[in-house]
């Protein structure tokens, strides 16, 4: 009995190395000395050497497949099954592993990073991470191209999402859910609502307000708020800092609580924060937890943001036809409206909301699974940034998060 | 080094018989050889990272190796007041942390020297957090501690905070989380030593004529230095690199951050590792500069 290597990629290749040649001991350490060797040379290695090269298929002999994924993001029974995947897996007899392992997409992008610039292996075959990030992930060439023959129903794709800027045609990703950030607040403490950004940042609210620590989100409502179009290309540093004077103010002052990811939910719960800049999905979970509609979602008037969290297939997956047969399979409208009635967050496949009506038909009319025109021009694309504003805005956002 | 503080610290030092052995040096190497791949190679790796400079016109994350000394004096110039943060909270952590484990490993090691049962329950309790997840831990007094808590109702009802005030996310409950977190590594070393601490010693002070605060001070406290050294070393080191206490998402704000959670921004956040390493390098230099004169002054040198 051999005990399955550890997930950590280099220390599975030291293990499988070891196991090879059955070393003594000292052979062993050498071994470890050379990798570490290689990981420090990694370190210092200028990023973006040598274009990784997509591994080699074995999806045809290894009916295996790992999926890395965000939380609370497919449906789950009360055994901690998810029964789309059950049925994928009865239906092709690939077996499935799902990994929640993403919380924010620059840890997890620190995580792999090295093993994305080496071509190797990350530990997933196929995972989903925000639009920035897979835009940043194409650019540096870490992705293989998916092949349309396996994806048929990538003809259900929202038309409008196929051809963002980072990837026409959608040659390297696919879109997993979509979502709004906009704004939320407890009902029971403001029962009046919230409209605006002004609204969050007025004196009455001060200490209870939290936002997002994902940059576009927060800045692209304040941006929003303050009439630029973030969509367009017509903004820049001038705006920005303009908007993130805004944000220091707020935290400076107190006003903001918190700079968060998915654990304002705590604050939420906890009635430390009432209201905040949140994402769509949430408050549904939020709500289920309070037992009643506690909190309310809505876009500022003054617009929301609309993001989506992508399939990607790393260079280093040797089974990237099992991720595409898995995208296939996610891309059925049963398979859709099944998943979107569970994680409510925008689907992007065309017909999901047809079969919602007939099975799910509370959910059907949820503007925040299956928005309207109206609803939708009202929430806006945060544009893809160059490299050197991307790197210069995040500065700046986390010089605030961090104070002084 | 603060280690050795656990052992005994008045054994008689005996002569080991001086025999060149071969076997003594192989059973050194694999402690060698672990602290070179683990901790030297670590080291060398992250102060040629502290010296790397972006690729130009690179995109983000790309840097390559160069010998850009500026790189320490901007992130000194940017992140002092963290700096002064980390060591002012770490420097309170550990005196309250001293002062609450004082007493209590006093009466664990000396008082309750009659009644072994209370004794091993007592260190039983000391060390009983650590079977639960400090994160865990951290975040229940991060629940205890918001705001519709009766503990802050109550304390907005006496005044002692204000209306719009919160007990989270302030120097308070940072110092209160790092306090809490790091009582057990200032107890135990105390009570080590203070178990061993011979109670002839008081009697002979107070036979002459010495009062109990003046046999405290001058017998007690100078016997059990060498543990208040090491729990005190325990304590700052962790507390002042620390960055879960501090964190928004714990006990902290945007007001608390400390170094840690610097490093940690630049390194996940900004993939600036660069000046996530000098920042790395300058809080083990200061770290190591107070820890020496520390030492030195207690006038426990063997420790080290």
């Amino acid at each position: 009995m051999t005990r399955p290597t550890p997930q950590d990629p280099m220390i599975a290749e030291l293990v499988s190395m070891a196991r090879r040649t059955q070393l003594s001991r000292r052979h062993l350490l050498q071994g470890a000395g050379i990798g570490a060797g290689a990981l420090a040379l990694a370190a210092c290695a200028p990023g973006g050497a040598a274009a990784p090269k997509p591994a080699e298929d074995v999806s045809d002999t290894d009916k295996t497949l790992t999926w890395g994924n965000w939380p609370a993001y497919i449906d789950e029974d009360d055994d901690g099954n998810y029964p789309t995947l059950v049925a994928f897996e009865d239906q092709t007899g690939i077996k499935v592993e799902y990994k929640v392992e993403i919380d924010d997409n620059n840890t997890y992008y620190g995580t792999i990073k090295d093993q994305l610039a080496l071509g190797q292996a990350t530990g997933s075959d196929t995972f989903c991470v925000t639009d920035w990030m897979v835009a940043r992930l194409i650019r540096f060439g870490y992705v293989q191209d998916l092949d349309e023959a396996n994806i048929p129903n990538k003809k259900n794709l929202a038309p409008a999402l196929l051809n963002p800027d980072f990837d026409p045609g959608r040659a390297k990703s696919l879109p997993w859910q979509n979502g709004f950030a906009g704004i939320a607040w407890d009902t029971d403490a403001l029962p009046n609502g919230l409209e605006t950004l002004d609204d969050l940042f007025a004196p009455a609210l001060k200490g209870k307000v939290t936002v997002l620590s994902e940059m576009r989100d927060t800045m692209g409502l304040i941006l929003l708020s303050q009439g630029v179009d973030i969509s367009g290309s017509d903004w820049g540093t001038d705006e920005y800092a303009k908007a993130i004077e805004v944000l220091e103010k707020n935290v400076t002052s107190g006003q903001i609580l918190g700079i968060k990811g998915n654990e304002y939910l705590e604050d939420f719960a906890s009635g430390n924060a009432i209201a905040g800049i949140v994402w769509s999905g949430d408050i549904t979970a939020a709500n289920l937890e309070a037992g009643y509609e506690k909190f309310k979602f809505a876009l500022p008037s003054t617009g929301g943001t609309l993001w989506g969290d992508t399939f990607v297939v790393p260079m280093g997956s040797p089974r990237k036809k099992n991720a595409e047969t898995l995208m296939n399979y996610y891309y059925e409208p049963e398979v859709a409206a099944e998943v979107a009635s569970w994680v409510n967050y925008i689907t992007p496949v065309v017909g999901a909301q047809e079969v919602a009506q007939e099975k799910y038909p509370e959910l059907a009319d949820n503007q925040l699974i299956f928005p309207n025109a109206d609803t939708l021009s009202n929430a806006h694309i945060f544009r893809t940034l160059d490299s050197a504003d991307d790197q210069a805005f995040n500065a700046e956002f986390q010089r605030v998060k961090l104070g002084a | 080094m603060a280690f050795a503080a656990f052992g005994s610290s008045a054994a008689p030092v005996e002569q080991a018989p001086r025999r060149r052995s071969w076997v003594a040096l192989v059973l050194l190497l694999p402690g060698l050889a672990y602290l070179a791949l683990f901790f030297l190679t670590p080291f060398v790796s992250l102060i040629l990272t502290s010296l790397q400079t972006p690729v130009e016109f690179g995109d983000v994350g790309q840097f390559q190796q160069a010998f850009k000394i500026e790189n320490y004096a901007i992130v000194v110039e940017q992140y002092w007041p963290h700096f002064l943060r980390a060591f002012g909270y770490a420097l309170a952590a550990t005196f309250f942390a001293l002062v609450i484990s004082y007493p209590l490993a006093y009466f664990i090691g000396v008082k309750a020297r009659r009644w072994p049962l209370i004794q091993a329950l007592m260190l039983t309790l000391v060390i009983a957090p650590f079977f639960i997840s400090f994160l865990l831990r951290t975040l229940a007094w991060k629940a205890l501690m918001s705001d519709e808590t009766p503990l802050v109702q109550a304390l907005k009802a006496l005044s002692i905070i204000p209306n719009d005030g919160h007990l989270t996310g302030t120097a308070f409950s940072v110092i209160f989380g790092l306090t809490y977190n790091f009582i057990p590594f200032m107890t135990l070393p105390l009570y080590t030593t203070l178990e061993r601490l011979d109670t002839r010693y008081l009697e002979a002070g107070s036979d002459l004529y010495a009062g109990p605060a003046t046999t405290f001070w001058k017998v007690t406290v100078p016997l059990s230095m060498p543990g208040i050294v090491s729990g005190t070393l325990l304590t700052f080191i962790p507390a002042s690199g620390d960055y879960i206490n501090a964190s928004a998402s714990f006990l902290g704000s945007a007001q608390t951050q400390m170094v840690g959670n610097v490093i940690e921004t630049n390194f996940l956040g900004l993939l600036n590792y660069p000046a996530a390493a000098a920042l790395s390098v300058i809080l083990m230099a200061v770290i190591l500069l107070v820890v020496g004169i520390y030492v030195r002054r207690s006038g426990t040198e063997d420790l080290l």
